[in-house]
């Protein structure tokens, strides 16, 4: 018998190791209205948790559910909406079980390595000083620190082509506007809270404006519409205003 | 084709249908009609399917020349409408002749109205929708408000005027706008006793900066009593937030598809068309139901709907 069961735990060590990273937070599946139902993996935003989103993501859109509208990925949620007179959440809740049991199959392609050029300061960057001086740093030092590391877009939202960027160097990490601008120029680059990210349109926004890109981030008669899709890795590059001009009317 | 010509576009006039779907995950919300049952009904009024394009109007209308005549109906709130200079119905089919000028004025009740016409507004499908988002400047025409001048596109007529008319009944029932119903919503345990008592004790008023992404409401200021960050996380129509400032905020058609605010409760879908006809100063009282109780109020509500009651021909 204790053969037996020292045999079994070998195996099951094993078997273990050959898992995938250890699932620390639980999967959590809660109504939002009576149309939507949000799905959460676990409450921290780690890239663990943003694989975990895409790959649902991704399953239900190779195997889409019956009567679900719209799909609304963020940090570590997914929000489904759906058609309540077709469905409902206890319905619903037995399908998604099923798709969330098979979280390990999907394999997520490369990520692609994106870069957005950017023309920091100025009036482009209206907030770049006061960000700087907020840290004790030179605007030169914010702009280095800034492009220097690489983003993962965690996912869209807000608007159409706004890409939440994850991966801000904790020093630069500076809160939102006490209040919001009522226009953004399109292509303002901005920071707000560990976050950076690019205004699509012009719209109001608390985020603190650092710069510019002339890069157009959603476009409808480009095929992919969005610049950046869920997963990308990108990085900014600074350019000059000579620069900027030039893509922009190239 | 017939077309419309835009001799003035009132305070916001927009091409709508009911709304894209399919495409939150790049950050597009559905837009569509605020009151999207006045559009089907409207539709139906001139024979056209449910989903197909009119013109929502804001608070107050505009003027509309019909150069090749047209089966028109209006619906929602009452805009006055005059057809040249005799007063004209809501909720009734009617025929415009050719030349003739259809003119709204200031509303008499809630804060949208809906001219539908026999074929529908023909504009290029967005994402397969002919909503018009503002913000964006997407959709509908040229992705913006109607100007004075825009000539707009009627789609084929193909069906004989047929007189049809919304029962009363079906209108009265409708009408009511004091009353939204809603479910709990994600963060409502967030939310202290005090804080969930207040919110459903007293009545809102509907604030002067409510639009179709938001309706500001002013009143009882919940206040979470939990101090958490909030990680931003996908909203749903009708989604009551919280702000730091504590004024709720009802997200609407044209919300943002994510955000970092609790929500403390969620507009039942069978009362949104009721949002949609909120206008400013208006009092409204929210009232909570169970999931389940939502779910069977929008059974019976589409089973009326979707039944030959509500058109009288």
């Amino acid at each position: 018998m204790s053969g037996r069961g020292a045999v079994g735990r070998l195996t099951s060590a094993i078997y273990f190791r050959e898992m995938p990273a250890p699932i620390t937070d639980e999967v959590r599946l809660q109504p939002a209205s009576d149309q939507s139902l949000l799905i959460y993996f676990g409450e921290r935003i780690t890239l663990e948790a943003h694989q975990r989103v895409r790959k649902f993501l991704r399953l239900l859109e190779s195997e889409p559910v019956a009567g679900v509208r719209n799909l609304h990925p963020a940090y570590c949620s997914v929000l489904i909406d759906f058609d309540a007179l077709k469905s409902s959440h206890e319905d619903l809740e037995v399908i998604l079980r099923d798709y969330l049991g098979r979280l390990d199959r999907p394999a997520l392609p490369e990520p692609r390595q994106m870069e957005i050029p950017t023309c920091y300061g100025g009036e482009f960057g209206p907030d770049l000083n006061e960000l700087a001086s907020s840290h004790g740093m030179t605007p030169n030092q914010v702009v280095e620190l800034h492009a220097s590391a690489t983003y993962v877009v965690y996912f869209l939202g807000f608007v159409p082509g706004f890409a939440y960027l994850g991966g801000l160097p904790e020093s630069l990490a500076t809160p939102r506007l006490d209040s919001p601008r009522r226009n953004t120029p399109p292509g303002s680059v901005g920071i707000a809270d560990n976050q950076t990210g690019v205004y699509p349109f012009d719209t109001p926004g608390g985020w603190r404006l650092i710069g510019r890109t002339p890069i157009a981030m959603f476009r409808p008669d480009r095929g992919t519409m969005s610049f950046l899709a869920i997963g990308d890795r990108v990085r900014f590059t600074p350019i000059s205003a000579e620069r900027f001009v030039e893509l922009k009317t190239a | 084709m017939s077309s419309i010509r835009v001799e003035s576009p009132g305070l916001l006039t927009t091409v709508q249908d009911l709304g894209r779907e399919g495409f939150g995950a790049i950050g597009v919300s559905p837009a569509g009609a605020a009151d999207p049952i006045s559009l089907r009904l409207g539709n139906r009024l001139v024979g056209n399917v449910e989903s197909a394009a009119a013109l929502e109007m804001t608070l107050l209308g505009g003027s509309f020349v019909f150069s090749g005549g047209g089966i028109v109906a209006m619906t929602g709130s009452d805009f006055g409408a005059r057809l040249d200079d005799t007063d004209v119905s809501l909720g009734t089919s009617m025929q415009v002749h050719a030349g003739q000028t259809l003119r709204f004025g200031p509303t008499r009740s809630g804060s949208r109205c809906y001219l539908c016409v026999q074929g529908g507004i023909a504009v290029p499908p967005f994402l397969g929708s002919a909503s018009t988002h503002l913000l964006s400047g997407l959709g509908g025409f040229e992705g913006r408000a109607l100007r004075k001048g825009d000539m707009l596109q009627i789609g084929p007529q193909r069906q004989p005027f047929g007189k049809r008319t919304i029962s009363p009944w079906v209108t009265e029932r409708l009408s009511q706008r004091n009353v939204l119903r809603v479910t709990r919503g994600p963060q409502a345990d967030w939310f202290d006793e005090a804080s969930l008592r207040a919110f459903f004790a007293a009545p809102y008023r509907v604030g002067e900066q409510s639009n179709r992404m938001g309706i500001r409401l002013e009143g009882a200021q919940p206040s979470p009593s939990k101090v958490i960050s909030m990680i931003t996380e996908g909203v749903s129509l009708g989604a009551v937030q919280v702000p730091q400032s504590g004024s709720p905020i009802i997200l609407f058609v044209e919300q943002q598809t994510t955000g970092g605010y609790p929500k403390i409760a969620n507009v039942i879908s069978a009362d949104l068309h009721r949002v949609g006809q909120l206008r400013p100063r208006d009092e409204v009282r929210f009232e909570q139901v169970t999931f389940e109780a939502a779910r069977s109020l929008l059974i019976t509500q589409e089973a009326m709907l979707s039944s030959r009651e509500p058109i009288l021909e």
